[in-house]
């Protein structure tokens, strides 16, 4: 009888990881939430941000206030003002201090609202950047997030690999098709699921953004995302191969917790490093090439225009040639894990050839 | 012809295979039988490729067996295993494709085997909502719904009530009908003794009795004999060279030349009946292992 290809053997086993997904409630709610987190990022800001500080004014002080951002309320007396200055109904009180006026705060300079009152002298930026701090902060986390998101979803291949394990169905399936089928098929799966996540979500950032009133950071994200697609997809490759792994190395679903520490801290390096460094161009252009931390760090850098297209086809390179070496590395110790059940699996025994 | 030859395989410093050789005739079923630890699993996890051996070939019909070259086997292990959370009808269906059978051919199999493994109303429920018994037989389906051309399982029977026994070996006997070689692994003697037609008995990693179950009772039948007389039979202790072993009444259990009792009884009156005692598996396995 026809044997079924390795191809064909990849396929199915890719098929039904994704079936088996899509059924889970996790996966819905890890997407929602994703979706609602990358909303709130963007959106709330504006929408909470927008509005004029609350101020309370005190007799002649109120002209020093009219025609200014600030929201006033009108009040008789100092120790009025000063009572909703106390009660936090307020930011802050403009009171009449002899010829001028005197501000009133709880226990911070309120800035924005000393802004309002002064006059500033006019700003020449001699090297103007098309990104504001502001939305590269937001940038960061937005990229950060959708990593740390996908990066943990791979999860699933670890938890697939011990209930095959655990119900040792996994001697049908290695009698059946090669090892190597069982992991690419995985790893497939899982990625063609989240390309489909990283589209629908590609799909309703535009909209998100427009939501926000960021048209014109749309510009400016685009060619960043277009970037961000193919670094998550070869991150998200490299991950799901350590997580085949430490899948592998356990037999048992309580055993999964003693093994992803190692990809944790693969999935949450990039996210962390780049939260912190993003400021220093330094550690970040070395992050953009080191293959773990590169999916984000390189798109940011992309984003706030410190990167050259051609920095990001070599970054890209290393990547996509660290993802080869990993999954030869990952299929050599996947295969090499997989039957033995028992104990955790040491990650020499299971690289040793077998016996 | 499924052909093991001089298989060895060792853990560490352990060696719990020795030279293990035995074949497995088509359209036979073969009992492969031993105490727990006496290799029997190790071996067919050797014939499947699912364990490289130390020493020694498989071959399928005369060709020694490698990764690329193996038949499409039929394989229930030891450890049960299915996914818990998958539909009983999408599961098998599933693996008959993973074994290369297309769409079509593996539903019709998957609703053939479901009917006659009596499942059917449980084809869309997933595995896990069904008793172990009916997961038992889900795991037969899944062995079988390929059209292996050869079944290797280990201990098909465990954990089967009486009813499920005779329902799997239906199922069973068909394939073996058809010219497919099915080697069992089994501890339970009296369901290897009613169902196998060659016997394979491993003890402590070798292979110490191994023929069809009829030759094997005939080699270790001996010289023993049962007599039923018409009065009391304690005189068969007087025949020369006899030896009797059980005594009651009119019936009694010896070991000698059975034509001189037969003749002495004879001239005594009536003979109600005469038989060689043949040994039950249970007492075959017993004297070898």
């Amino acid at each position: 009888m026809a044997r079924a290809s390795f191809g064909q053997a990849t396929w199915l086993v890719a098929e039904r990881e994704m079936k088996t997904l899509v059924t889970t409630k996790g996966f819905w709610i890890g997407f929602a939430f994703t979706i609602v987190a990358l909303f709130a990022l963007t959106v709330l800001p504006t929408v909470f941000g927008g509005d004029d500080p609350k101020v309370a004014a005190v007799g002649s002080a109120a002209q020093a206030v009219q025609g200014k951002a600030l929201d006033v309320q009108q009040v008789a007396t100092v120790e009025e003002a000063a009572d909703l200055v106390r009660a936090d109904d307020v930011e802050a009180a403009i009171v009449p201090d002899g010829a001028g006026i005197k501000v009133l705060a709880l226990n911070d300079p309120p800035n924005d609202v000393i802004r309002q009152l002064v006059e500033s002298p006019p700003v020449e930026l001699l090297d103007p950047s098309a990104v504001t701090s502001a939305q590269r902060s937001v940038t960061v986390i937005v990229f950060g997030l959708v990593f740390l998101m996908f990066g943990m979803g791979g999860a699933a291949i670890a938890q697939s690999t011990v209930t095959e394990k655990q119900t040792r169905i996994v001697e049908i399936l290695v009698s059946t098709v090669p090892v190597r089928a069982l992991l690419a098929g995985k790893i497939l799966g899982h990625t063609i699921l989240t390309l489909g996540q990283v589209v629908v979500l590609a799909l309703v950032a535009p909209i998100a953004l427009r939501v926000a009133d960021l048209g014109t950071l749309l510009g400016v994200v685009a060619p960043a995302l277009g970037w961000f697609v193919p670094f998550l997809m070869f991150g998200f490759v490299l991950i799901s191969s350590m997580w085949a792994v430490a899948g592998a190395l356990v037999s048992r679903q309580e055993d999964l917790g003693s093994t992803m520490g190692l990809v944790m801290i693969a999935v949450m390096g990039p996210y962390f490093g780049v939260q912190f460094f993003y400021e220093n161009p330094t550690v970040l252009k070395v992050m953009s090439f080191v293959p773990f931390t590169a999916g984000v760090a390189m798109p940011v850098r992309l984003f706030s225009q410190q990167a050259a297209a051609w920095e990001a086809v070599l970054s890209l390179a290393v990547l996509a040639a660290t993802v080869v070496a990993m999954l030869l590395v990952a299929s050599r110790l996947y295969t090499g894990s997989l039957l033995q059940t028992g104990a955790r699996v040491k990650l020499s025994k299971a690289w040793a050839p077998a016996e | 012809m499924l052909t093991v030859r001089g298989i060895s395989r060792s853990f560490g410093d352990h060696k719990v295979l020795d030279e293990v050789s035995f074949d497995v005739r088509p359209g036979r079923m073969t009992g492969f039988l031993g105490a727990n630890g006496s290799g029997k699993t190790t071996t067919m996890r050797i014939v499947l490729g699912v364990l490289a051996a130390h020493g020694g070939a498989v071959s399928w019909n005369g060709q020694e067996l490698t990764p690329q070259s193996r038949p499409d086997f039929g394989y229930m292990p030891e450890e049960r295993g299915l996914y818990p959370k998958m539909k009983v009808r999408e599961q098998i269906t599933w693996l008959a494709r993973l074994h290369g059978v297309d769409r079509e051919t593996a539903q019709r199999n998957t609703d053939a085997l479901l009917e006659d493994l009596e499942l059917t109303g449980r084809a869309n429920d997933r595995l896990e909502e069904l008793s172990l018994g009916n997961q038992q037989r889900v795991q037969i389906a899944a062995a079988l719904v390929h059209d292996p051309a050869v079944l290797i399982l280990d201990e098909p029977f465990s954990g089967l009530d009486p009813i499920a026994v005779e329902t799997v070996l239906d199922v069973l006997r068909k394939r073996a009908a058809a010219g497919v070689p099915v080697l069992f692994s089994s501890h339970q003697l009296a369901i290897v003794e009613r169902l196998c037609d060659d016997v394979v008995i491993i003890s402590k990693g070798r292979i110490v009795a191994n023929g069809s179950r009829e030759d094997l009772r005939a080699r270790h039948a001996g010289s023993r004999y049962e007599i039923v007389v018409a009065e009391d039979a304690g005189w068969v202790r007087d025949v020369p060279g006899a030896q009797i072993l059980e005594l009651d009444g009119p019936r009694a259990v010896f070991e000698a030349e059975p034509q001189q009792v037969l003749r002495a009884a004879l001239d005594r009156g009536e003979v109600r009946s005469f038989t060689p005692v043949v040994p039950t598996l249970d007492e075959i396995f017993k004297e070898v292992i």
